[in-house]
């Protein structure tokens, strides 16, 4: 880990536009949370919501083109763990919505489609960021240590 | 890199007698795992089995796709008049299940006898 600022610790990662990958900025968002004292349910929640932010990078944000990397950077501060997820697609103008599982049985509404939800649902703060130059957009994951809990 | 879905059909019976089919999950479940979780789930007889239960005990690992092939499989067994149970969930899919209202459709127990006991 490399100390870039007054204590703040960050952690960069390059993924390769493939799925299954996303796994390596799990595993590494684990071994940050851990370090920082997340308790387990919390790493669960945030690998889950990295996995899945990753997964929208590389299939619609790269488009599963292999040339293209995805960039993870993990920001540890005091209190909070800030995760970048970075592509080069235009990014994501839609807002997260609940999925309607009753739709999705009735064949109303596509089975897939629930990343955005499960990421803003298990992190304390979650934005979607759309490039200037319509590419280099990016999602910013928050999540915060509590005190009384973690540690 | 994605960790092949291994699939495996068993039979069992509750404590009533009523035969249930056991699809147990290993591995990873994610949008390579169709034929493992739907190909399985296929290959069973719409005539006989009445009722699944999902055994995701060796499952480390599911994401959005997985959930997706999920529903799919709990569609078709509503369609088919099949009940599917499903037990072996970590607290946190358990969580996730929950959240986008898996529940409604498929119980969750927390171990084969608990699901067992209910049919």
């Amino acid at each position: 880990m490399t100390t870039t600022a007054a204590r703040a610790t960050t952690v960069e990662v390059r993924l390769p536009s493939r799925l299954g990958f996303e796994k390596v900025a799990m595993s590494t968002a684990a071994s940050v949370a851990k370090l920082m004292g997340f308790r387990e349910e919390r790493i669960d929640d945030l690998k889950t919501a990295i996995a899945e932010a990753c997964i929208n990078a590389i299939e619609h944000g790269n488009r599963l083109n292999e040339k293209l990397s995805v960039g993870v950077i993990l920001s540890a501060g005091a209190d909070a763990l800030e995760i970048k997820v970075m592509d080069d697609g235009k990014g994501i103008k839609a807002q997260p919505t609940k999925p309607d599982i009753d739709k999705k049985m009735h064949g109303e509404e596509d089975p897939r489609g629930m990343g955005m939800f499960l990421i803003q649902a298990l992190v304390d703060e979650a934005e979607w960021v759309v490039g200037s130059n319509g590419k280099g957009s990016y999602v910013r994951l928050v999540i915060r240590l509590d005190k009384d809990q973690d540690q | 890199m994605q960790t092949d879905t291994k699939s495996k059909v068993e039979q069992a019976s509750s404590p009533a007698g009523t035969p249930v089919t056991v699809l147990r999950f290993e591995g990873d479940i994610s949008s390579a795992s169709k034929d493992a979780v739907i190909g399985s789930y296929q290959g069973l007889s719409k005539a006989t089995v009445k009722t699944v239960l999902l055994d995701f005990t060796k499952v480390e690992y599911i994401n959005s796709s997985g959930i997706a092939l999920v529903i799919q499989l709990l569609m078709e067994a509503a369609n088919s008049g099949q009940k599917v149970l499903a037990f072996g969930l970590s607290a946190h899919f358990q969580k996730v299940f929950t959240m986008v209202g898996i529940t409604k459709y498929a119980g969750l127990f927390p171990d084969q006898a608990a699901a067992l006991a209910t049919v």
